[in-house]
């Protein structure tokens, strides 16, 4: 075990500190820009797009990112990174492009708020709701985990974690608003770049750089009774579920993953697109998502390959040892056990301070967009219609103290119930998945209706709840894993499960909507639908612009580095 | 008016690689011999991010006198 392993020195406590000053310092600039509830929901739509693509991926950019995409890197090798290169980065380039105009183009304020202008009430009141609910159990989960994370290496008291974490970050977005949390992300992003990178350059040289690696990860793969290649390959295992750790194929990968999940979240989430709704123009808002994929498809250096050397240094079996948990390694300690391995004292308080600073921007990622969801579309469209300006502005500000409370209880809740976690990602599952189909209908296809796309989304949930329910993973018992109705169908690996689950309702969402579409009478007018819908907008004219303004030629160098990548890894 | 985000950045990193690289001047071997392979990580990444937090407030610098 790694119990309390770590050791923090006074230097460690300086850095740390400084930290939190200038996290709270931020705030406390900002508070004055604050005026209207327009500069606390949406930084008055004035930032420039390299903060606001920084700030895109700063909030994805939390621990369960970093720690997890670490453990995933251990646990099934390069296969990980088509996290970035088949699911964030195509969905990036085609949000930037095709969704950012109804987004920033519309009045809508949020995405609840445009499926309210696209569709009707009942549309956007489901998705406000079930978004509220998940940014709460998000953002808690997050606390939680830092928390448990802090005892276990530091032995730093459980409550206290919860109660520092969310009164600082309570505290800069209380002051500042959504700049202040999107300026703390871009600090966070500059923060964990700085803080992974010497582990990455020390741990390559110590395996002997690249070819070092591939040649020590032969024995894992092997071990595991795979073929020597497989933990340093991307594609080239995947003809098969069988001959590769994820337990997927080609096609299940490409189409829950790269296609079904990642366009649900990196194109419907509130949570990522509230940050390109920030910038202060279209063209900004366009480049947003462009800009914020240019890093994030580099990122797998910096948190896939912590991973591959951790798991390559253990079965060479030196000094290196990654604990173990249930019989098994436990992946999750990778990044903590790999800073502890590599840093002295001073750079292991720089470690530490980027991991807290990842921990804190997924939390305030979620309780911005949860009181921005919340004030717009929760209290203004149910309970207050028509307050002042600076009664929203107090609502929004309440907003967050109960988001922060609400987040602290779900912390607690999640320490009680070891399930919590698993809970959630089916939610996740269950209620984005089909999303990512009403919105490409919504914006692709004027015919769709409001009772099409409510109902379609009802029936893509169930049928996600059905197939899980009829499922699988192997070696799981019937419960919380699936299988609930009687197993038929067992897969591989609880990914497998998961890609499949997703697919199924992206599909049925998609076709009960077009089909309670055509049986159902459109309500809105051509003129209600401007701005709203592809073939009732006017074409943004690009030919002004610079030839790096322009997205869709971005958008084009974007995927085209991303093919390059998926090729030198195939 | 809004605050230049580079300027907490560039102050931040400052501040960081000032605390880093004195400390790995004055601290000794001793504290990175076992770990960092030898090197003495903290003066080199101190140094480095010096670099770039003076990068960032040049750059907010440049940015201000333009505005004025």
């Amino acid at each position: 075990m790694l119990q309390h392993s770590i050791q923090l020195h006074s230097i460690d406590y300086i850095l740390l500190v400084t930290y939190f000053l200038f996290v709270l310092g931020i705030g406390f600039v900002l508070r004055r820009t604050v005026s209207g509830s327009k500069d606390f929901f949406e930084s008055g739509r004035s930032l420039p797009a390299w903060i606001c693509a920084l700030g895109f991926i700063g909030a994805n950019l939390g621990a369960q990112e970093v720690m997890g995409m670490a453990a995933s890197g251990a646990k099934y090798g390069m296969m990980t990174s088509h996290f970035y290169w088949v699911g964030a980065v195509p969905a990036m380039v085609f949000v930037a492009i095709f969704m950012m105009p109804f987004y920033y183009g519309s009045k809508a304020r949020s995405v609840p708020e445009y499926l309210k202008l696209r569709f009707d009430e009942k549309t956007r009141g489901f998705n406000a709701l079930t978004f509220a609910c998940m940014t709460i159990m998000s953002s808690g989960i997050s606390m939680y985990a830092l928390a448990k994370l802090l005892n276990a290496i530091l032995g730093w008291n459980f409550h206290g974690c919860i109660l520092v974490s969310g009164v600082i970050v309570l505290a800069y977005i209380f002051m500042g608003g959504l700049t202040s949390a999107i300026y703390n992300e871009v600090l966070q992003f500059f923060l964990i770049v700085f803080g992974f990178l010497p582990l990455v350059l020390l741990g390559l040289k110590d395996v002997g750089g690249w070819d070092g690696l591939v040649a020590k990860l032969v024995k894992p793969a092997v071990d595991a009774g795979f073929a020597p290649g497989t933990w340093t390959h991307s594609w080239a295992y995947t003809g098969s579920a069988s001959t590769n750790p994820m337990g997927v194929e080609w096609f299940g990968l490409a189409m829950g993953l790269g296609f079904v999940l990642s366009f649900g979240y990196w194109c419907t989430d509130f949570l990522v697109v509230q940050r390109a709704m920030a910038a202060k123009d279209m063209g900004a808002a366009r480049r947003t998502p462009i800009l914020a994929a240019v890093p994030k498809m580099f990122f797998p250096a910096l948190v896939i390959l912590p991973g591959l050397i951790a798991i390559a240094l253990h079965s060479a079996g030196g000094n290196f040892q990654l604990p173990s948990k249930n019989g098994g390694l436990d992946y999750d300690m990778v990044v903590p056990t790999m800073l502890a391995h590599y840093f002295p004292t001073g750079m292991l308080g720089l470690g530490l301070t980027a991991l807290m600073a990842s921990f804190m921007s997924g939390m305030a990622g979620n309780v911005t967009a949860f009181n921005t969801v919340f004030t717009y579309d929760l209290y203004q469209g149910y309970i207050k219609k028509d307050g002042s300006d600076a009664h929203y502005l107090a609502v929004g500000r309440a907003t967050t103290v109960v988001g922060i409370l609400a987040s602290m209880a779900a912390a607690y809740a999640a320490a009680s119930f070891n399930n919590i976690m698993d809970i959630l990602q089916l939610v996740f599952a269950f209620v984005n998945a089909p999303l990512f189909a009403t919105f490409l209908l919504g914006m692709f296809w004027k015919r769709t209706t409001g009772h099409g796309a409510f109902f379609g989304l009802i029936s893509g949930t169930v049928a996600a709840a059905i197939h899980h329910g009829l499922s699988l993973p192997h070696g799981a018992t019937a419960g919380i894993k699936g299988g609930w109705l009687g197993a038929v169908h067992v897969y591989p690996s609880e990914m497998a499960q998961n890609f499949w689950t997703a697919i199924f309702a992206w599909s049925t969402c998609f076709v009960a909507t077009i089909l309670i579409s055509l049986a159902t009478r459109q309500k809105k007018t051509d003129e209600e639908l401007g701005g709203l819908v592809y073939s009732l907008t006017s074409k943004i004219k690009e030919r002004d612009a610079r030839w790096w303004q322009r997205p869709a030629l971005l958008g084009s160098i974007v995927l085209a580095l991303a093919l390059v990548l998926n090729l030198l890894f195939w | 008016m809004h605050l230049d985000v580079r300027i907490p950045i560039g102050l931040l990193f400052v501040v960081f690689g000032a605390i880093l690289a004195l400390f790995g001047v004055f601290s000794g071997p001793a504290i990175y011999q076992s770990h960092s392979l030898g090197i003495n990580i903290n003066f080199a990444w101190g140094l480095v991010q010096i670099a770039f937090g003076a990068v960032m407030l040049w750059l907010a610098y440049r940015g201000r006198k333009a505005k004025v």
